[in-house]
């Protein structure tokens, strides 16, 4: 199995989901085994949901996207630039995904 | 997807996109329209004048260490000759306030900005830690939420500046208002204008403003990582689930559908000012018998709240049943510990206007 592997950051209170740890290497699969496509920044968060978070998922996911609140940065670059779920990763990548709803 | 350029500067390459305008652009453009456009509130609303000493009341949060730095930027590219300051209010929570304050002394250096830290320990005898010990997790907010006010007044007073600013936003004041919608269902409609006003001020007392009411939590939070400045976020310990109230779950929802929903919403807040700032007038002022802060009673709610906690009758000051339990029981001993009285900087009389907040 070709894999990739990401650099994974998360900020603004959302670290205390993920084990209080900031930052992660996530090794996934380069392609989505259920749909033999290129892995995709919501396969990431899927993987994430589904092996790094600790707690409280409705906190993290909600309607197979990042909880409304949460902001995701490709490679320093607002996600909302990139196509969202629909960026397809390369192996390297930085993805940080900060919480924008703890106290100021 | 081929990398886009800045709308602004057709130059380097975009990294964000505006939640309220959806322009996409470069990270020094965005810089600039976020600085500038709260140097446009600022100016607009006439918030300050040259020589003025100005508390910006900082948390070590997001939104506070970024108007600190905004405020510091400004105040130097335009020569608002302001006097700045950082005041900090130590509630006395443990592995929460004490950690986030670390964060406001490195501002303080970063910033070279004088700090104030005044406590509730020092203020009110009691820190949150042990008010929490006597009144359990119930109505701990209500004690925090009133001592606090006093002591950003408190401490403003104390550092002799003329005007605090705080570090709320569009989406905190938005909340507010749909918050507030409630009380419009409810007929109440007179405490909905007060949570827009940008600035809130009495004749002689001191005035409080928000230099972000127009700036989203988006753009805040994207200034402070491309920036990488220094904040704390964490839940408070003793009110975990603070911010996943369902009116900010539902902004953003609304933001998510239509990002112009949340200044349409500050803007419906705003349709009411008129009709408030009338009644504001018309309410006749006191200031608190045994404390000397504003108050629209005889003791002031921190004297009341305190009074209850010295008694041993935590809640007689929440609510009106509990204050009349409290009276039966006698006057206030003469010994009670209180307050130190209040006096604002220049010595006029404090004519002030509570506000809902
Ligand atoms: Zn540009
Ligand atoms: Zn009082």
């Amino acid at each position: 199995m070709i894999t990739i592997s990401v650099k994974v950051e998360f900020s603004g209170g959302l670290e205390l989901l993920f084990s209080n740890q900031r930052s992660h290497t996530v090794t996934i699969p380069s392609t989505d085994p259920a749909t033999s496509k290129p892995t995709n920044l919501q396969n990431l968060i899927f993987h994430l949901r589904d092996n790094l978070l600790k707690e409280r998922v409705g906190l993290f996911v909600e309607n197979d996207t990042v909880r409304p609140g949460i902001l995701v940065l490709v490679n320093d670059t607002d996600w909302e630039l990139e196509g969202e779920g629909d960026y397809v990763l390369k192996d390297g990548d930085e993805i940080v995904f900060i919480s924008t709803l703890h106290g100021g | 997807m081929a990398p886009r350029t800045c709308a602004l500067c057709e130059n380097a390459k975009a990294m964000l996109k505006r939640p309220k305008t959806g322009q996409q652009i470069c990270r020094e453009c965005f810089f600039y329209v976020f600085e500038t456009e709260v140097h446009n509130t600022i100016t607009q609303s006439k918030l300050f004048q040259p020589g003025d000493r100005v508390a910006i009341g900082a948390s070590g949060g997001k939104d506070s260490t970024v108007l600190a730095r905004v405020m510091k930027t400004l105040n130097e590219r335009y020569d608002y000759g302001l006097e700045l300051f950082l005041l900090s209010i130590d509630e006395g929570i443990t592995g929460y306030r004490d950690d986030s304050l670390e964060t406001v002394k490195r501002n303080q250096q970063q910033y070279d900005m004088p700090l104030k830290i005044l406590s509730y320990d020092e203020l009110y005898g009691w820190t949150m830690d042990a008010i929490v010990s006597q009144v359990g997790r119930k109505n701990n907010c209500t004690f925090c939420g009133v001592f606090r006010r006093q002591a950003l007044d408190r401490g403003a007073a104390m550092l002799h500046v003329d005007h605090i600013v705080t570090g709320h936003n569009a989406d905190d004041i938005a909340e507010t208002v749909l918050m507030n919608i409630k009380l419009v269902m409810r007929g109440d409609i007179a405490r909905l204008g007060r949570c827009t006003a940008i600035c809130t001020q009495g004749e002689d007392t001191i005035r409080r403003s928000k230099p972000f009411k127009y700036a989203y939590e988006k753009e805040i939070v994207m200034y402070a990582y491309f920036k990488k400045l220094d904040y704390f976020s964490t839940e408070c310990i003793y009110s975990p689930d603070a911010y996943r109230g369902h009116a900010r779950v539902f902004l953003k929802e609304l933001e998510a559908a239509r990002p112009s929903a949340i200044i349409d919403i500050i803007h419906s807040g705003e349709a009411f000012e008129v009709r408030e700032e009338v009644k504001a007038m018309q309410r006749v002022q006191q200031t608190c018998k045994r404390c000397g802060y504003m108050s629209s009673n005889d003791l002031c709610k921190a004297c009341t709240l305190l009074e209850g906690l010295e008694r041993g009758m935590a809640n007689a000051g929440i609510t009106d049943r509990g204050r009349k339990q409290l009276d039966l029981q006698g006057p206030a001993p003469d010994n009670l510990r209180t307050i130190p009285f209040f006096k604002i900087p220049s010595g006029n009389p404090i004519i002030a206007i509570e506000t809902a907040s």
